[in-house]
């Protein structure tokens, strides 16, 4: 949205229409709403252009379409994407632009993007792409605005006096919501990345507790495992209770780096006790076939703190009141 | 570049102090297991705090070292593998089975005396 402004800005300024401080002060939405109308009234029969660009566009649609499909192929765009689907999320950006042109209100092209990046991030697309198929769509009406009125110059720079800016402006919104979209969705896996991070608790004098909750993927098994040789090196453990309780499932690569962990571990000269282990991960130790004379294993947590301190040398013993 | 070994005590403490070469540990193995006998030692420390790679040689020759020392009738620990190289060791299938191992020299130190406390 923002950028978006600025846009205009420079825009307001080569037609001179209206001041900065207006445009600041006025709501957003009224806003881009507004100065759209007024740049179509500002050349009288630029609105009537512009209904018969849209009706241009709406015309040749199919070969249109078919045509910006291609440019996006050749220019190996979207490559994250099979050729079908360029076509059907073409057709629906096609549909948009040529209503977003016609209205001149961009809130339905804006949703639009963030809901096609919204679709398309988790698959890989990048910036430079949403920016380039753009441009490239631009470049394609362009082109056939050029076929069309290449007769009659005066005409064809009318209708592109019309076109350009709100082209240039449809544009734009849709690179920015992309990016926004982007920034969302970084924001989103940073606070969730905070939030799964896993203490490492000192509970005793040389007894380091690692409880673990959430789903591991190898790369957060890759975080915990830092952590905790850090943590034995600097609290000086000797025993470390990793408990996964919470834990439902882990894959064979996950399941090894924990053990890979528990070895790594005693390496730094400090025994591991894994405990609460769930049918489903004990099935996955057993599969990957790993020597289970090494895993020192018991079943909650309670029992892994008990024999943990047996293994320290504590003895826990009950207050005895006297009468 | 020679590994010096201490002699503190009982024990036998050998500190490595940058990278070696592969010559340079079957050196320090030779050394280690000859003079284990001489000073009448009961445990040997391997220090490798000061090591940030441990390849597939060494690990193989400390492990060597621990299983000679064993049968010169005493006991060895390596002390102070740094994280990184611990996990990678574990990575690489380095896993110096069957070998002692403590954080640090104190650790080791620690280990040893309580070893022989216990057996006399």
């Amino acid at each position: 949205m923002f950028i978006v402004c600025l846009n205009m800005h420079t825009f307001d300024d080569t037609t001179g229409v209206e001041s900065m401080t207006r445009i600041n002060s006025s709501p957003e939405g009224a806003q881009v709403q507004d100065e759209y109308i007024e740049t179509a009234e500002s050349s009288r029969p630029a609105s009537v252009l512009l209904r018969e660009l849209v009706a241009h566009l709406r015309d040749n649609r199919t070969q249109l379409r078919e045509e910006w499909a291609r440019r996006i192929t050749e220019a190996k765009l979207l490559t994250a994407m099979t050729k079908d689907e360029i076509f059907a999320e073409a057709t629906s950006v096609y549909d948009n632009y040529v209503e977003a042109l016609e209205t001149g209100t961009f809130e339905a092209l804006q949703a639009y993007a963030r809901n096609l990046s919204e679709r398309i991030i988790p698959r890989g697309v990048e910036t430079d792409e949403v920016v380039g198929i753009v441009l490239l769509l631009r470049d394609v009406l362009a082109r056939s605005l050029f076929a069309k009125y290449q007769t009659d110059f005066t005409k064809l720079n009318r209708i592109l006096d019309a076109y350009e800016p709100a082209a240039n402006r449809i544009a734009n919104t849709v690179a920015v919501g992309f990016v926004q979209e982007r920034e969302r969705i970084i924001r989103e896996q940073q606070e969730a990345i905070r939030e799964l991070s896993t203490p490492v608790l000192q509970v005793r004098e040389r007894l380091l507790i690692l409880p673990i909750i959430g789903v591991i993927d190898s790369q957060r098994a890759r975080q915990l495992t830092e952590q905790l040789l850090r943590g034995i090196r600097t609290n000086r453990a000797k025993v470390v209770v990793i408990d996964i309780t919470g834990v439902a499932a882990m894959d064979a690569t996950v399941a090894n780096h924990l053990v890979q962990t528990v070895e790594a571990s005693r390496l730094l000269g400090a025994t591991v006790i894994v405990t609460g282990l769930s049918p489903e991960i004990a099935q996955t130790i057993v599969n990957i076939g790993v020597d289970l004379g090494k895993m020192n294993t018991v079943g909650d947590l309670q029992g892994g703190i008990e024999q943990a301190e047996r293994l320290l040398g504590y003895k826990v013993v009950p207050v005895v009141e006297t009468p | 570049m020679e590994v010096p070994l201490l002699k503190q005590g009982d024990f036998l403490i050998a500190t490595i102090q940058a990278a070696l070469t592969d010559a340079d540990l079957l050196h320090l193995r030779t050394a280690l297991v000859q003079q284990v006998v001489k000073f009448r030692s009961r445990g040997v420390i391997v220090d490798v705090t000061s090591l940030d790679v441990m390849d597939s040689f060494a690990s193989r020759t400390l492990r060597e070292v621990a299983q000679m020392i064993r049968l010169r009738g005493a006991e060895t620990v390596i002390v102070g593998i740094q994280p990184d190289v611990a996990f990678a060791m574990v990575q690489l299938g380095l896993k110096l089975e069957d070998v002692t191992t403590a954080l640090d020299l104190e650790e080791g130190l620690a280990h040893l005396s309580r070893r022989s406390t216990n057996g006399v």
